[in-house]
């Protein structure tokens, strides 16, 4: 069975692994590093559960080979915020019940944490348009738009809390 | 659903990559920004014995301007970058419609407009964008001689190019526009980020209000992009009119082989392309005049 060597730095800790080709980066990240995070959904690309940032841009990691990602930084939503310190955007779903079953809430918060570093002020249609790529079954949308804003509320006021 | 087993290469430069091609022959698949291959690979629908990553190789991701004022579109440059291009939005407004219409943020964030244009799905948007704007596709070999396929020769069928076995498709390229460019895509989704039920390039090449060059192209109403000649030779020379806008929107109707499926019935997608023509060109009276 042919293995590759990648090296690859995840949530800040570097990894050396080897791996089969075909494996991946979704069962990479669940079954050798034990994130299981990262959820899986369907078999078709299409519903943004397996969403992990890949060098900082949100990428579907069911879609990707984890042999692709030798030499990258892979950041998933174990490396957003700690239970004790939660991100400004795990926060915002927490206060505005931006989840039911909370089966799509990783991937709607990995897109979102890329969508707000591009977009620190978004509107709603923003936000409704950043996050087109994330299905949510229980379809709590309205609830994760409004998670959403918050976030971006209290991370723009940290930041003019920095500033000054 | 796991992939069956493949040997995976990613080479670092051109050559490496056409020494792997050589070296597996049929049996390699080039991987650019896998939206369209890895689906394919997980469900078992392809099972390349060989996987040539081409993301590692410089040089391939750019999209600029020659000094011929022909555009060209590396093969690594995605969805992504197209979408937010400052000169797309002021000189292509054809491509500058189509990016933000393609698939969804973490699929744009990869996938490629070569590659796009490569897999030929009859749903993919951006050939029937090449179609309309009289687009090529630039073909390298290993001895670094190259040819340039028109897109109406590339795709040769359903899921099919006219790559010859060891080529890889470098960059596409669009030829410069004789006066300005005006026009749109135009696209009908059953959701946000779905592959189109109808889609609608439009593209003119305009000075003083006459039309040099109409390009007029269609997706997912026919068994591969149509590009629809009679609509297109019916604009050229002419200006925007309600006669000449409803004349082109007959033959483009008429050009279109929709199917009736989940997305819709074939009479209503015919409808829908007359409907698109008329309002595309409508919208671009005011700026062709
Ligand atoms: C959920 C989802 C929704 C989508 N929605 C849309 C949509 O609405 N509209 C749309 O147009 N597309 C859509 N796509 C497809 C997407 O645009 C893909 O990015 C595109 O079709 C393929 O580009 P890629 O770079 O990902 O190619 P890959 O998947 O890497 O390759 C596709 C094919 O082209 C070949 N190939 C790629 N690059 C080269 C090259 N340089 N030289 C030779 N051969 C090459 C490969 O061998 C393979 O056969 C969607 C995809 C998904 C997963
Ligand atoms: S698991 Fe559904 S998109 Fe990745
Ligand atoms: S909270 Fe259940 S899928 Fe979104």
């Amino acid at each position: 069975m042919e293995e590759r060597r990648i090296n690859v730095v995840v949530n800040e800790e570097p990894k050396s692994v080897d791996v089969e080709p075909r494996l991946l980066l979704a069962h990479f990240l669940r079954e050798v590093l034990g994130l299981t995070g990262t959820h899986i959904g369907c078999d078709t690309t299409n519903c943004g559960v397996c969403t992990v940032l890949v060098d900082g841009l949100p990428m579907k990691s069911c879609t990707m080979f984890a042999v692709m990602v030798d030499g990258k930084s892979v950041t998933t939503v174990e490396g957003l915020g700690l239970p004790s310190e939660l991100h400004p955007i795990q926060e915002g779903f927490r206060e505005e019940h931006g989840l039911q079953c909370g089966f799509c809430t990783p991937g709607m918060m990995m897109a979102s944490k890329a969508l707000l570093e591009e977009n620190p002020n978004p509107t709603e249609e923003d936000i409704r348009w950043g996050l087109s790529g994330n299905l949510c079954r229980c379809t709590g949308y309205q609830n994760i738009v409004k998670s959403v804003l918050w976030a971006a509320e209290k991370l723009r006021s940290e930041a003019g809390a920095i500033s000054r | 659903m796991y992939p069956s087993r493949f040997h995976y290469e990613a080479p670092r430069s051109l050559d490496e990559a056409f020494g792997v091609l050589q070296a597996y022959g049929d049996e390699a698949k080039i991987l650019a920004g896998g939206q369209s291959l890895i689906p394919l690979i997980k469900l078992r629908f392809a099972a390349p014995a060989c996987i040539v990553d081409i993301n590692n190789i410089p040089g391939l991701d750019f999209h600029e301007e020659d000094s011929d004022g022909s555009l060209n579109i590396g093969a690594l440059c995605r969805h992504r970058t197209l979408e937010r291009s400052p000169l797309l939005r002021s000189k292509y407004p054809t491509m500058s419609a189509t990016a933000p219409l393609i698939a969804d943020p973490m699929v744009r964030n990869r996938g490629t407009l070569v590659g796009s244009v490569c897999h030929a799905d009859p749903q993919g948007d951006w050939a029937s964008v090449m179609l309309a704007m009289g687009g090529e596709i630039i073909a390298r070999r290993a001895d670094g001689s190259e040819r340039a396929i028109p897109v109406s020769q590339f795709v040769v069928g359903p899921f099919q190019n006219a790559l010859a076995q060891g080529e890889i498709a470098v960059r596409a390229r669009v030829p410069a526009a004789r006066g300005t460019r005006t026009g749109t895509y135009l696209k009908l989704e059953r959701r946000v980020g779905d592959f189109a039920t109808v889609g609608l390039a439009v593209a003119l090449e305009v000075s003083g209000g006459t039309i040099n060059r109409a390009g007029l192209a269609l997706t997912g109403v026919g068994p591969n992009n149509i590009q629809c000649t009679a609509a297109e030779q019916s604009l050229a020379g002419k200006s925007l009119n309600a006669s000449t806008i409803e004349q082109a929107a007959r033959l483009a109707a008429e050009a279109a082989q929709p199917k009736t499926d989940v997305r819709g019935s074939a009479e209503y997608k015919r409808h829908v392309v007359y409907t698109f023509v008329t309002r595309a060109l409508s919208n671009r009276q005011a700026s062709a005049a």
